[in-house]
């Protein structure tokens, strides 16, 4: 359903199979299928938690954290049955990249998941996609039944004296169960709230047992690092951060659409070659690189390496891959409002700074955007997302208080022009929506 | 655990690993603001105002969410702190309504207090707050949603604490809101822990709302005169035309050994005490009709015709009933008088648990029972017939709270499917009916156990639980009226010999001092039979009869019979409870001491007003054998206590008070009175000084210490702390009995009240409270129980 | 309550997936959903009989996920992404055109129950931006005109 776009600079390798008809079990099997599990099999638990250590593989979800290390925070003896979680709730406002996967190549979570599984021990894993993903749901459904069909997944899979089961589910619309402890609580029946950590998941996870949870990407990404190798993995992008990453360019672009690049590949160039710049004669006006949940960088700040450390350096975050990029017809006040309205209508409202600041946020800001804006709302929606930053009971607080602060900081003059009782001067039309 | 040494503010301490670091902080007098964390109850980090610099972490952590750790250094006071707490409660009071001025929880309340110590008196936002209209979600619970400031409490405990699970949260984000399980109300056991729990005014309660301020009321320490659980209940009094009203009950000082646990009718049921049903005059019958009349002339009466029966047919010809909620002291007080002053042994009560078999199987075993606080921590506990859900709320929740916080294993046997069961470890439903037969089981008779299983349960799961059992250590049986007679001496002796303790239940407020003080018609205070030589026999003046005398039901028949003359009744509905025809009693002249014209008062010839247990000092026994003091905290005009109408009938009737009351005396009495000279004031600073330690002086009749000096020194087992009492603390008597009483028992005589969460015995009648609840539950069946989490 | 052959299969598999019965729940309600048209109260008991929850409990989950629902919608159920990426490719134009052309407003139905229109929050389709799903379809890189072709041919569905 999604279209596909390609570009020459791009390096498949989670894409590989993308438009291929991977889904169809015989094909993917053509395409180097289900060969790293059974590798992964005949590695053994240490070998591929060290693989994929050394391969440089960091979370796909948002956060970067190194996956290998992940995986052998994951007791070795545990009393309870150990869990793998495949993270498919892709709510990351710019972010349309799981998707993808998951239409195109399902096997490949599927194998993923199992190899995760056989490093850390776990008897079965689960594929959560958001409940918006219906057709994808089917998707990985039909692909899980085929699987066991085939007896690769059940029972002594691949001959090795392994049961192994994998199960999917679904998710009912909620941004917040992305978070991976409100996921376990989700897939646990319950309501999206975080849990308290420590205990982290590795450790004390689905029904109490150790679970590694990991986006889909990054799943994806090991069956690939199993048959290639760390080296080649790890080389493909940058020190510390292995691979490549899919990137969904959104905004007034010419060629819109998810290109896997090497990690560390040009922000500027992914804008400008890649997605082919800006569309309808408009202008760049600033790129909000990671999903919206990180910071904003304005047009001269562009220059920069897309990979975790790169990003942190330019005061934002790589983040989920969503590179939103917003031209010159797009009002700041709008955006922030937009992007606040999300957080308040998002957050679990388990913790008072999360639940009242993303709130009173939009609060002012809708008042602010329709021309009742005093002085003091600028410095006090600052006041508001600085005293959430860091205080709040799970990092989506921090989601909606970060890009907030960036904004204001970068763009303070087009708060201010909105003074004085003015309608929003940076929109075409005044009338803008109210939210 | 071991210990582990931190840092807090600079000072080093050592706790035990595991310990949050909020109440290391506490126990070293730093005070930790927090409005989700509540010890006992599970964490939330939730509210964000327990955040600290942990030294090493970039962030500030949760103080109610972080253990301790070896080295740990903890900054509590900072600028960065500070603002974050400043911050929180902008955010807090943004939405919130601030009608404090008009809040029940104004003066009281836990976001005010914080607000005042870390300021955030400067309001940020000029936005419309979200409003919703306030809720009323039973006759007791109301909701507020605009003061709520979701700290979860109010689900915790009841869902963890009461296991209820009646609230939960709805919606999410800012539109969350505490809601109740049936769409728009509650279905529950209307305990009221919610409303006591919330640290603001969100949820109030039906009886006290918009009533008054808590500054405008005195708060009195006493205990609830319901169940016989002995919960310790702060009454709020405020003047009334009547007297003192009570406007409230609750337990926020936590210092009894409830806790903060009140049931419904410890936190609502004082209610009775004001109907507009009670007497507030004498009533003596003419030509079959009440006619007013003053005390002079009611206790006239009632003394002449006493001495009339006494004179024309002897004291065999008298009888009295007491009753399970009056206290200790007019409890011994009254046997005293039957026994001395009309010179017989016809007196009795309403006996809900066979307590003579019990002291009689635990003869000479000091510290063999169990008091309510062993059941908090107990490693194991055995639970053999009763509902302590609906009989016993407090002991249920002390089992309930010991399961999950101590992991105790609870062993439930019922003929029911009780609630506790989902507490249990193992649940043995036994056939209906045969509690004995199993305790015969357990005590080794296997035959016995042919009668306890039914198609559900079999032999092998209880001889499994027999064996279960014998491996406890530190055991606690508990025992409910199903049990009696030989089934309670065999149930003991199957515990003994493994060292456990024992509850016996029982249904009143002080079933257990009615008991004790000797309200049985052949055995004293402490289960001393009337038959032999006792030290009461000893201390008293004059003789004590020494034939027993007839119990209730055989009084009933007697009067019926035209032999027994005068019946005394204080405190007590026999003809209701015990089913008796009225007619039974026209023959003979009926006292009756009540607050209401019940049953059993209607007809009688003298009706005498009187206080209840909220209104008076004395002492209360619990079913466990723990002794509280009562203090006076309402009031009402024309009545008078039990005890002082005891003693001016034996003085109308020519009987030497003092022999009774051992008042006055010693060396107290010299100093006493004296306006001039070089003793002059000395009585005021006595007075005062008795008053600061709650002292009483002992120089009336009237006074109820007099009484209790006595008891302590006569009865067995209640040489308790005094102090102890004095300050408020529950003090263990033991059952020490001098000697075994011989086929003293009577098992046919008890009856259980089977009261329910909502009822009271005659007495909840009369609380509009309690009316409204079983109303609404009458109207609208409540579903079975609620699935636990 | 029973569901049809079909649901009562999905869900008796689905229960030997977890370790506990709750873990249903969240997929099963969608399900539920998906074939009653809401969670009725009816609904709501059967599921919470057969997870051994409270009826409360099952309402608390019900109402903190965005997609369930306790009254029926309409048969077409509009939810445009109004969110960023959507935003910046004019999906308030897109907003304001549906309403139009549906003749409703935000979280409203026609009156003869087909439609309803909805915004919503991001949907996964940032680089097909604006975008919107129609019950479980997703429509991409939308115009004004390919929504009235949409709105057009479900009208002329419903005609015949
Ligand atoms: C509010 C919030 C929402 C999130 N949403 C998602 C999501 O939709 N998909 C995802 O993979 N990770 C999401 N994450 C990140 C997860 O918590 C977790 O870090 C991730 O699934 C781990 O996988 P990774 O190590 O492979 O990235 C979210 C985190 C937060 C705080
Ligand atoms: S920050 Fe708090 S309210 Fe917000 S989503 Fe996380 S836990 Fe919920
Ligand atoms: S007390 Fe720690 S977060 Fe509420």
């Amino acid at each position: 359903m999604a279209y596909l776009v390609s570009h020459p600079d791009e390096v498949k390798v989670v894409s590989k199979r993308f438009g291929m008809g991977a889904t169809n079990l015989d094909r993917y099997l053509e395409l180097d299928g289900y060969k790293a599990v059974q590798k992964a099999i005949s590695m053994g638990a240490d070998a591929i938690i060290n693989e994929v250590k050394a391969s440089n593989l960091r979370g796909r979800g948002g956060a970067g954290f190194p996956t290998g290390l992940k995986w052998s925070f994951v007791p070795k003896q545990s009393a309870k049955p150990k869990y793998v979680l495949c993270n498919g709730d892709e709510s990351e406002p710019g972010t349309c990249k799981d998707r993808l996967i998951f239409e195109h190549d399902p096997h490949a979570v599927i194998e993923g998941v199992m190899i995760a599984a056989l490093a850390v021990g776990a008897k079965s894993g689960y594929i959560y996609l958001r409940g918006e993903y219906r057709y994808l749901l089917e998707i990985m459904e039909k692909a899980v039944a085929d699987a066991y069909a085939r007896g690769f997944i059940g029972k002594n899979i691949f001959g090795s004296g392994v049961d192994l089961d994998i199960f999917t589910h679904s998710g009912a619309g909620a941004y917040e169960v992305g978070e991976e402890s409100a996921l376990m609580e989700s897939l646990e029946g319950k309501r999206g709230i975080p849990r308290i950590r420590p205990p982290f998941p590795a450790v004390v996870g689905l029904w109490g047992g150790p679970t590694v949870i990991n986006n889909a990407e990054t799943l994806a990404s090991v069956p690939h690092i199993i048959l290639g190798g760390d080296e080649w993995f790890a080389n493909l992008g940058t020190p510390r951060n292995g691979g490549t990453r899919l990137f969904c360019m959104s905004g007034e672009l010419e060629r819109p659409g998810v290109y896997e690049l090497p990690m560390g590949y040009n922000l500027k160039k992914m804008i400008y070659d890649v997605s082919g710049g800006m569309s309808k004669g408009r202008n760049l006006k600033g790129v909000v690189p990671g999903g919206s949940s990180v910071q904003i960088l304005t047009a001269d700040e562009i220059d920069v390496a897309m990979d975790f450390d790169s990003m942190m350096k330019a005061g934002s975050m790589l983040g989920s891959g969503g590179v939103i990029v917003l031209d010159d017809q797009m009002c700041i006040v709008r955006f922030a409002l937009r992007v606040t309205k999300f957080y308040q209508h998002e957050s679990c409202g388990w913790c008072i700074p999360c639940r009242e600041g993303t709130d009173w946020m939009k609060k002012t800001l809708t008042r602010f955007h329709a021309g009742g804006g005093v002085a003091k709302d600028i410095d006090n929606l600052k006041y508001l997302a600085e005293n959430m930053l860091g205080r709040t009971f799970c990092p989506l607080g921090d989601a909606a208080a970060m890009p907030i602060i960036s904004y204001i900081q970068k763009f303070r003059k087009e708060f201010e022009d909105h003074l004085d009782g003015k309608p929003c001067p940076y929109e075409k039309a005044a009338e803008a929506a109210l939210v | 655990m071991a210990d582990v040494t931190i840092t807090v503010d600079g000072k080093k301490l050592t706790v035990p690993a595991g310990t949050l670091l909020i109440e290391a902080c506490k126990s070293t007098g730093i005070e930790v603001p927090s409005f989700c964390y509540y010890p006992g109850l599970s964490l939330q980090g939730a509210c964000r105002m327990c955040l600290v610099e942990v030294e090493k972490m970039p962030k500030l952590q949760t103080a109610c969410t972080t253990p301790v750790a070896e080295g740990m250094v903890v900054t509590t006071e900072s600028e960065k702190i500070k603002q974050a707490r400043k911050a929180m409660l902008e955010l807090v009071l943004a939405n919130h309504p601030l009608d404090c001025p008009v809040c029940d929880a104004g003066g009281e309340c836990e976001l005010q207090d914080m607000t005042f110590k870390y300021g955030a008196a400067e309001s940020k936002f000029m936005d419309l707050k979200n409003h919703r209209d306030e809720q009323q979600w039973s006759p007791v619970v109301y909701f507020d949603r605009p003061r709520c400031i979701l700290c979860y409490r109010c689900i915790r405990v009841c869902g963890e604490g009461m296991d209820v699970w009646a609230l939960g949260v709805q919606n999410r984000g800012t539109s969350s809101i505490i809601a109740p399980n049936k769409e728009d109300h509650l279905e529950c056991e209307e305990c009221g822990m919610c409303i006591d729990i919330c640290p603001v005014g969100a949820l109030t309660s039906g009886a006290y709302r918009y009533k008054t301020r808590p500054w405008e009321m005195k708060h009195v320490g006493t205990v609830c005169t319901h169940c016989g659980d002995g919960c310790k209940t702060t009454l709020g009094v405020r003047r009334a035309d009547t007297g003192m009203e009570i406007v409230r009950g609750d337990n926020r000082d936590k210092s009894g050994i409830n806790g903060d646990f009140l049931c419904i009718k410890g936190r609502y049921a004082f209610d009775f005490a004001h109907s507009g049903d009670r007497i507030q005059q004498p009533l003596i019958k003419h030509e079959g009709k009440f006619v007013a009349a003053t005390w002079e002339q009611a206790l006239d009466r009632i003394a002449s015709r006493f001495k009339q029966v006494l004179a024309s047919d002897g004291p065999t010809a008298v009888g009295i009933i007491g009753s399970n909620r009056t206290s200790n002291e007019e409890n011994y007080l009254l046997q005293k008088f039957a026994r001395l002053v009309l010179s017989t042994n016809n007196i009795d009560h309403h006996r809900t648990a066979d307590f003579p078999a019990f002291a009689s199987a635990l003869a000479g075993k000091a510290d063999a029972t169990a008091s309510m606080r062993d059941v908090f921590d107990a490693p194991a506990i055995l639970l053999i017939g009763n509902n302590p859900t609906d009989q016993h709320p407090l002991l249920a929740w002390q089992i309930r709270t010991n399961v999950r916080l101590h992991r105790a294993k609870l062993y439930v046997v019922n003929s029911y499917p009780i609630k506790l069961r989902r507490q249990a470890a193992a649940f043995a439903q036994i056939a209906p009916g045969s509690e004995g037969s199993l305790v015969q089981f357990l005590a080794g008779n296997d035959a016995a156990a042919d009668a306890a299983v039914t198609p559900q349960l079999s032999r092998e799961a209880l001889s499994q639980l027999r064996e279960a059992l014998k491996n406890e250590k530190d055991l606690v049986v508990i025992f409910g009226s199903e049990l009696r007679g030989n089934d309670v001496t065999a149930l003991i002796n199957f515990g003994l010999a493994q060292g456990a303790k024992f509850i016996c239940l029982g249904d009143y407020a002080n079933s257990r001092g009615a008991a004790d003080m000797g309200l049985y018609p052949d055995m004293l205070p402490g289960y001393a039979p009337v038959t032999s030589a006792t030290s009461f026999h000893e201390d008293w003046v004059d003789e004590i009869p020494t034939s027993p005398g007839l119990n209730l039901l055989q009084m009933m028949d007697a009067a019926k019979e035209g032999k027994l003359k005068a019946l005394y009744v204080v405190g007590s509905n026999p003809i209701a409870r015990y089913n008796v025809d009225p007619f039974a009693l026209s023959k003979a002249f009926v006292v009756v001491q009540d607050m209401f014209l019940t049953e059993t008062a209607s007809i009688a010839d003298v009706v005498l007003p009187i206080a209840n247990a909220y209104e008076k000092g004395g002492t209360f026994t619990n079913t466990c054998g723990d002794v509280q003091m009562l203090k006076k905290a309402g009031e009402f005009a024309g009545v008078r206590n039990d005890f002082e109408c005891i003693v001016r009938i034996a003085d109308r009737m020519g009987y030497d008070v003092h022999k009774l009351v051992p008042f006055g005396g010693g060396g107290t009495r010299a100093d006493m009175g004296q306006s001039r000279g070089a003793q002059s004031g000395e009585a005021d600073r006595h007075a005062v000084w008795l008053a600061e330690r709650n002292l009483e002086p002992k120089m009336s009749p009237y006074d109820p210490t007099a009484m209790l000096d006595e008891i302590q020194r006569l009865v067995p087992g209640y040489d308790i702390s005094r102090l102890g009492l004095l300050s408020g603390h529950d003090e263990h008597t033991q059952l020490v009995q001098i000697t075994r009483a011989t086929g003293s028992g009577h098992p046919e005589l008890v009856l259980p009240s089977n009261d329910t969460l909502f009822t009271s015995g005659t007495l909840g009648r009369y609380s509009p409270t309690l009316n409204s609840v079983m109303e609404r539950y009458a109207a609208k069946p409540a579903d079975k129980e609620i699935a636990a989490d | 309550m029973k569901f049809s052959d079909q649901l009562e299969q999905r869900f008796s598999t689905m229960v030997t997936h977890y370790p506990t019965k709750r873990s249903v729940l969240v997929p099963m309600l969608l399900y539920i959903q998906d074939e009653v048209g809401a969670l009725t109260d009816e609904a709501i008991h059967e599921i919470a009989q057969r997870t051994e929850l409270s009826d409360l409990e099952v309402r608390n989950v019900i109402s903190y996920y965005s997609m369930l629902r306790t009254r029926p919608v309409g048969k077409y159920n509009f939810q445009v992404c109004t969110n960023v990426s959507c935003l910046l490719r004019g999906a308030d134009d897109i907003f304001e055109h549906c309403k139009k052309k549906l003749g409703i407003g935000n979280k409203e139905s026609t009156p003869d129950g087909l439609f309803l229109l909805e915004e919503v929050e991001c949907i996964g389709a940032c680089s097909w931006a604006p975008a919107l799903m129609m019950n479980y379809e997703f429509h991409e890189n939308l115009t004004p005109a390919k929504i009235d072709e949409l709105i057009d041919g479900l009208k002329k569905k419903e005609e015949q």
